[in-house]
């Protein structure tokens, strides 16, 4: 389903590590893009998300979110030279509409909305690089430790975006087959019959919903215990995730610190593209391969 | 004495707007290690009083209790389902609504883990768990990636984990076909017998569990009918029920043959003291109302599937192909039923005639439209009211038809399951067969049965046949060989994609052990026999060449 990437177990290295290494990692992966304004390091913040879900096996995962990300990174592109009148450099000189003012389309704003909409971008593909790598049995555990009801909601609402999913597949299959049915033609036709089956959706996931709290009801799991901790020893791959998450998080934190990579975007674009700029965004893909390399190297 | 395991004491119990009481005045007590079935048609109260073992009501349903219901000694009114969970443990229909971790392994050792426990305990009690219900092989399995059967048995594996006193299951075996639904009665006998696990299983398809029962519940209209042995219940049901009378006992019984057997095994014993049963004639003549659809049989075929190949992506390389070079031709008022273990692609060829599935070879070709109602009747049901949901020429025809002229008004979601399936048929055939107009050239049917009584299903076969005798092709997926025996006259047997069997329903459904009626597997080896009033026919003929002097 597009949008939705869902876990897979693959059996790659980062599915191998435990769960607080997995998401620290894949957060350690998207942190430039809370960090940095440059589209330098976000590109490379991008190229470490793909080159990852590539060494992870799970790049069909990342394909399903890119296909909700990427328009989505378009709008906010769009979007910001139409509501952002800053930046000298005029593209389009606008008419003046109410409210708005001045719509003047300006290279400044464009370039700032492009930036916005890849930070979007790597966001996005990050978390969807999170869903498909760490195995969300595993997340509850960890999260259930402290909070080991909200774990189970977390965990069943996971569950239930699949479920979902298919029950509209369904739904949609079975309005065809209606006596009299015909095929939606005009857009206002298909937008009524998309509200009719949506509405349809959300009756059958709370009809869903009472039976599987019913089910959790009599499984005890109303009177859930915090989920004892994990004493299972390091293994290499957790030593290797740990290390590549600990590291990235620190060029991160020191390149944000000495003001590396910067970027103006207002009155007129500046960005800074020195030897240390572009080391520091192309360090980042590397740094996130890492760790799938040294098990190859430990393979032999 | 010991304290029985459950106890109810002239408990009363109304939902809340309902009508009238789902539960009227019952007292019952479960001992220890007893395997009690719950017989009764629906909305009879099976259910209900499971729920109210578990705790579920009225905690969870609210509605009014009176009496007093206790589980291992525990008053429900003072505690909750999930105290109640530590003794009973709880099994419905639906093993997607009672899944919740994402892989096998996670699922059976939470009810262990949420009470706190970890470690080899936990590791042990999996382990044997799965072994126990022979699900070892699928602990590393992805629990989206199972069958409805393999769901189903995860779902008893977490349910036994934590080995309850009680089971509480509520027709557990409705969505699974033959193979794993007697696997699942079997499991759940040698659990009673060798965990002593007492054992509260509602079930329509009673002649499956009930020679594993010691007891047996019958309920109508939320009270206790009957309450006694199995030998004893088919005795009093062949009197009083029918419609609770498994196959085999109504056979016996409509011979005059006495005692009546409670399964296959009894009546093969009974059977062995008369002289053993030739082999049956091929196909005798049909019953008058078969008979006249073979005025159709003749010229173009309703349905023509020829070397039909579908293949799904799951990832694999090599895809997965559901249908591998199936052939198969329906003529305009034939009844076929389609066959088969969960997985065998029945659902995808229906799907593929209707024009759901792309074949990637092969040919599809019906004389007119192909009507198919789908697997859960709810995905039908879009609207808010039940008349909104069909046509507005054919709406109060059709609701009269189907006896819902009564809910036209109500939401289609409060309705009954058998009042949904007859809404979801009016909703695919209305003005084309129900409430006026021709049926199309082909009516499909994905489970039909599933959750239905023995009543409603006989309805349902009914309002079938008038759709056959006005010319349309009924093709029917089903798990439940009783049905396929009472509605189709012939029957096709799919396994891994292809047609393993097409003939008469009667040379098919007496030629193998699992996809066999009851009375076919009486009779076993002999063939042609899989009807109760076949096999009645044949024991009075029987016993009357045998009064003849030679």
């Amino acid at each position: 389903m597009i949008g939705v990437p869902t876990y897979r177990r693959t059996g790659s290295a980062l599915h191998a590590a435990r769960t607080g290494v997995g998401i620290a990692y894949c957060g350690a992966l998207t942190l430039p893009a809370f960090l940095f304004e440059s589209p330098l390091v976000l590109a490379g913040s991008l190229a470490a998300v793909l080159a990852t879900a590539a060494c992870a096996r799970v790049g069909g995962e990342l394909a399903r979110a890119a296909a909700l990300a990427v328009p989505l990174a378009l709008l906010v592109t769009v979007i910001n030279p139409i509501v952002s009148q800053q930046g000298l450099t005029v593209l389009v000189d606008g008419p003046i509409v109410p409210v708005l003012g001045n719509v003047d389309v300006t290279l400044e704003a464009l370039v700032y909305g492009a930036v916005a909409g890849l930070r979007v971008l790597v966001v996005v593909l990050g978390f969807a690089l999170y869903s498909a790598c760490v195995d969300p049995d595993r997340v509850l555990r960890l999260a259930g430790r402290v909070a080991p009801r909200s774990a189970l909601t977390v965990s069943l609402a996971t569950r239930s975006v699949p479920l979902l999913g298919r029950d509209a597949r369904r739904m949609a299959e079975a309005y065809t087959l209606r006596a009299g049915a015909r095929p939606a033609v005009h857009v206002r036709e298909r937008v009524a019959r998309a509200a009719t089956l949506t509405r349809a959706l959300g009756a059958g996931a709370l009809e869903r919903s009472v039976e599987l709290a019913a089910a959790l009801e009599v499984r005890g799991y109303g009177t859930l215990a915090r989920f004892p901790a994990s004493r299972a020893p390091w293994s290499r791959h957790d030593i290797a995730f740990g290390l590549a998450t600990l590291v990235i998080s620190a060029v991160c934190v020191i390149a944000f610190v000495t003001d590396l990579a910067s970027f103006e975007p207002y009155p007129l674009l500046h960005m800074a593209a020195g030897p240390g700029d572009i080391a520091f965004a192309a360090a980042l893909p590397l740094l996130a391969i890492a760790p799938f390399r040294a098990r190859r190297a430990a393979r032999g | 004495m010991a304290e029985p395991l459950l106890r109810l004491e002239s408990v009363g119990y109304r939902y809340p707007g309902a009508d009238r009481e789902a539960l009227d005045a019952i007292s019952l007590e479960v001992a220890e290690g007893e395997f009690v079935l719950v017989a009764g048609i629906s909305g009879s109260g099976k259910s209900t009083l499971l729920r109210a073992g578990s705790g579920l009501v009225p905690h969870f349903f609210g509605g009014r209790l009176a009496g007093r219901v206790t589980v291992s000694g525990m008053d429900t009114r003072r505690h909750g389902p999930a105290e109640v969970a530590r003794v009973a443990s709880s099994l419905f229909q639906d093993p997607e609504a009672q899944v919740v971790m994402s892989s096998v392994a996670a699922e059976i050792s939470l009810p262990l883990e949420a009470r706190g426990q970890s470690g080899a305990a936990v590791t042990r009690a999996v382990e044997e768990t799965a072994l126990a219900l022979g699900v070892a092989d699928l602990l590393e399995r992805d629990t989206q990636t199972l069958s409805g059967g393999e769901l189903q048995r995860v779902a008893l594996a977490a349910a036994l984990v934590t080995q309850p006193a009680l089971l509480l299951l509520d027709e557990p075996t409705s969505q699974l076909d033959p193979v794993a639904g007697d696997e699942l009665v079997s499991q759940l006998r040698r659990l009673n017998e060798e965990w002593g696990t007492s054992v509260l299983l509602a079930e329509q398809r009673i002649e499956r569990c009930l020679s594993a029962a010691d007891r047996v519940l019958a309920f109508e209209r939320g009270r206790i009918v009957w309450d006694g042995t199995p030998r004893e219940f088919v005795v009093w049901a062949a009197a009083h029920a029918p419609a609770l009378t498994p196959p085999a006992a109504r056979m016996f019984s409509l011979a005059g043959l006495r005692p009546l057997p409670v399964g296959v095994k009894d009546a093969r014993a009974a059977l062995r003291r008369s002289p053993p049963v030739p082999e049956a004639e091929e196909p005798r003549a049909e019953s008058p109302r078969r008979r006249r659809f073979g005025r159709f049989r003749r010229g173009r075929a309703a349905l023509a599937v020829e070397r039909l190949w579908v293949e799904f992506d799951d990832g694999s390389p090599a895809g997965h192909a559901a249908l591998r070079g199936v052939d198969l031709r329906v003529d305009p008022g034939e009844m076929i039923a389609l066959l088969g273990r969960n997985g065998a692609g029945k659902s995808t060829l229906l799907r593929t005639c209707a024009g759901l599935v792309r074949p990637a070879r092969g040919r599809v070709e019906a004389a007119g439209d192909v009507a198919l109602l789908l697997q859960s009747p709810s995905d039908y049901l879009v609207h808010e009211r039940v008349a909104e949901e069909l046509p507005r020429a054919s709406a109060s025809a059709v609701l009269e038809e189907l006896g819902l002229l009564g809910v036209s008004d109500r939401d289609p979601r409060d309705l009954s399951g058998g009042e949904r399936q007859r809404l979801a048929l009016g909703i695919v055939l209305a003005g084309r067969g129900i409430g006026g107009g021709s049926p199309p050239a082909v009516v499909a049917l994905d489970e039909p049965t599933r959750g239905l009584d023995w009543e409603k299903k006989a309805a349902l076969a009914e309002r079938l046949h008038d759709l056959a005798e006005q010319g349309a092709a009924v093709v029917t997926a089903t798990h439940d060989v009783e049905f396929a025996a009472a509605l189709a006259s012939r029957c096709v047997l799919l396994g891994k994609g292809t047609v393993m069997a097409d003939g008469p329903t009667r040379q098919v459904l007496s030629g193998g052990r699992y996809f066999a009626t009851e009375v076919a597997r009486v009779f076993w080896p002999a063939r042609g026999i899989v009807r109760p009033e076949e096999g009645a026919a044949r024991l009075v003929a029987e016993a009357q060449e045998e009064a003849v002097p030679a």
